[in-house]
């Protein structure tokens, strides 16, 4: 079942800006399986969304992937057998066809601003219709064909089918009344409803993994619980992966199987869901858990922070880029010495000098 | 929809009336009219009959009439299509319209098309390159562009031509062509004079464009559902030109309602002026310096109804273009 469908290894991400260079991703290494959930945690501007990115080789300008690689294990359909291809998606053509064709076909993506993620002057009908029009190919059944070796014909999608697929697909992510809502323009719908078009569009072309980039950070909670239970829902029927990036540790623990944090561009600690909760071994997971509020335990003391400020990316602290702010600080260690990442438990890695026995 | 258009009819009506009357008006406001200037000129020439014969004038244009009254004439002739006579040229203002209106619209249309073909191309290539040097290139030309007055690059375009080419420039036909009949010749003819200020307008009007296309498709272009129609795997010129451009370029259909239309009557005064081209615009700007009344308040009326119906236009367009806008 944990076949591997992107690895990343080593990933690092540079932003060569004006007043120097921002290590936006620096040493990114993780597995997402078929069909698992992996939550990415961490504060605005760790680096979760150009991980993201980095994926789809959608890394902004002036951002560049330096180093690392990402290994996209793509099964396909041989003489009736099923091999697997590993493409290197950083040694595509950022605009190439190769890359474009694995964007939105094979790796979908949502985002955190439902209200302008979509065009303006284009029905949501007309967006599913796009993407299933690039992406989706109809096989074409030659009668009478008596080869031995079927040969893999395919043709586009019509215009009337496209319209079917995009009807169904809102219904799918649950929208009242598709077959008028699919001629309805962005501004005619609400938030939620235009993050579900989102996800229409993100799966109608049956892809293997789903980003989703903060998709409920500007929705209303029982929005996000709606949109939160579609994404379970269709996960479940049409087994695909998922890579969950959020700064909310309530929504990632709900969808996650396992979870990486972020602090400034590192993966501090990897571990499945249940133990980044239960047993979290670096300093900053812990840190960010006590800083979640209670329902129910009502407490004189103030809501626990972590001390200190996000360092300046162009100044980053040396050593562990944690120290400064860390409980745990160990004076003389954690300013000098770089950690590097130790398994700490089964299946459970963290990248912290306590464990590390210097 | 249609009571939409006909309400806006109605108020560019009411408009054209306020404004006829206004600029009546203010014509009529520098001390004086065109026949006390007429009268000092014959009478500087030693014509013994000008007292009388400016009084015969007066008489048949009806100038001794108070102001009211000729206004009330002048309109109601206007609405029938008689816009009264041009003191200077001694013609009804419909003959000078008719013979230039036609050459004022072939110059102001193939210059906005000139200005469109290049200018949409250059801001979004200004705007996908930004701070390439490409981009820095246009910026430069651009303000250059934006700085330059039309009628000083007529001049050093007339003096390149005439002592670098050797071409004869200035009007749009040259000497042979001037009265001869329409022909394949004669249109050749044409354009060979039409490129000039053509070019001339084109670079003075593409320049504030490619600024305001740049600008505009670079805010389009941070905008999320750009990267979204990236992230689903279109080509990027299908994500440029299908999905930024098309959202960037809808405020550009107001301009080109609200200042092509109009330009068509009168564009352009002080280029055509310098060129000697047969249009309106230098006509309208003479009208006015010798207080030609009705020349130039016809003129006038119709730069208003342009503008306004060109507005129109625009709107319409808009709300066609862009389903967010909506007709009330």
């Amino acid at each position: 079942m944990s076949e591997p469908l992107i690895e990343v290894k080593d990933l690092k991400v540079q932003f060569n800006v004006r007043d120097g260079i921002i290590h936006a991703v620096d040493g990114a290494t993780f597995t997402i399986n078929r069909g698992q959930t992996l939550g990415i945690i961490g504060e605005s501007g760790c680096g979760k969304s150009v991980t993201a990115k980095a994926i789809l080789r959608m890394v902004p300008r002036p951002g560049k992937v330096t180093g690392g690689e990402i290994l996209y294990h793509r099964r396909i359909k041989s003489n009736g057998s099923e091999i697997t291809d590993i493409v290197n998606i950083t040694e595509l053509d950022p605009d190439g066809e190769e890359i474009r064709k694995i964007r939105g076909g094979e790796i979908g993506m949502i985002f955190q601003e439902p209200m302008s993620s979509l065009t303006p002057v284009y029905t949501a009908g007309s967006h599913i219709g796009e993407a299933v029009g690039l992406h989706r190919l109809v096989p074409i059944r030659k009668v009478g064909a008596q080869m031995v070796e079927t040969i893999q014909a395919h043709r586009r999608i019509s215009k009337q089918e496209a319209r079917e697929i995009a009807i169904d697909m809102l219904r799918r992510v649950g929208i009242p009344k598709p077959e008028q809502r699919v001629d309805a323009y962005p501004h005619q719908l609400s938030g939620g409803q235009r993050q579900r078009v989102m996800i229409a569009i993100a799966l109608s072309c049956e892809p293997k993994m789903l980003i989703a980039d903060e998709p409920t950070t500007a929705l209303d909670v029982s929005i996000e619980a709606q949109i939160l239970d579609i994404m379970r829902e269709l996960q479940e029927t049409v087994d695909m992966a998922i890579m969950f990036i959020t700064h909310n540790l309530g929504v990632v623990a709900e969808m996650a199987e396992e979870i990486c944090v972020m602090y400034m561009g590192k993966i501090v600690e990897r571990a499945s869901a249940v133990e980044i909760f239960y047993e979290p071994q670096h300093p900053y997971t812990r840190a960010l858990l006590k800083s979640i509020p209670h329902v129910g335990k009502k407490s004189r003391e103030r809501l626990a922070s972590i001390k200190g400020m996000v360092p300046d990316p162009f100044n980053l602290p040396s050593g562990c880029v944690f120290h400064p702010r860390c409980p745990e600080y160990m004076p003389g260690k954690c300013d000098r010495i770089v950690p590097s990442w130790t398994q700490v438990g089964e299946n459970h890695w963290a990248r912290c000098l306590l464990y590390e026995g210097v | 929809m249609l009571a939409y258009i006909a309400r806006r009819l109605g108020y560019i009506l009411i408009m054209l009336v306020l404004v006829s009357f206004v600029s009546f008006l203010i014509i009529e406001l520098p001390p004086g009219d065109y026949l006390t200037q007429k009268l000092q000129e014959l009478q500087a020439r030693g014509d013994r009959s000008a007292e009388m014969r400016i009084a015969e004038y007066r008489a048949r244009y009806g100038l001794d009439k108070p102001l009211l009254e000729r206004y009330w004439i002048w309109s109601t002739h206007f609405i029938k299509g008689d816009f009264g006579d041009s003191f200077e040229f001694e013609r009804p203002v419909t003959e000078i319209i008719g013979q230039r209106a036609g050459m004022s619209a072939i110059l102001a249309i193939s210059t906005i098309t000139l200005t469109w073909l290049l200018a949409i191309p250059i801001g979004v290539y200004s705007a996908t390159h930004q701070y390439s040097i490409g981009d820095q290139i246009t910026t430069i030309v651009t303000f250059i562009g934006l700085g330059m007055p039309g009628f000083l690059l007529a001049l050093i375009v007339l003096f390149f031509a005439m002592t670098v080419l050797g071409q004869e420039v200035g009007g749009l036909f040259s000497r042979e062509f001037q009265d001869a009949p329409w022909s394949f010749a004669k249109v050749v003819d044409l354009l060979k004079h039409l490129w000039i200020p053509a070019f001339i307008g084109a670079v003075t009007g593409t320049a504030s464009l490619i600024r305001i296309m740049r600008g505009n498709l670079l805010d389009t272009l941070g905008q999320p559902f750009v990267e979204a129609a990236r992230a689903r795997g279109l080509k990027e010129r299908t994500v440029i030109w299908k999905h930024a451009v098309r959202v960037a370029i809808n405020p550009l259909i107001v301009i080109l309602g609200s200042e092509a239309l109009p330009q068509i009557i009168a564009g352009n005064a002080l280029v055509a002026t310098v060129l000697n081209l047969p249009t309106l615009g230098p006509v309208y700007v003479r009208a006015l310096q010798v207080q030609d009344m009705y020349l130039a308040g016809t003129v006038l009326v119709f730069i208003v109804g342009m503008t306004m119906i060109g507005n129109l236009l625009a709107d319409l367009t808009l709300a066609a273009l862009d389903p967010r806008i909506r007709l009330e």
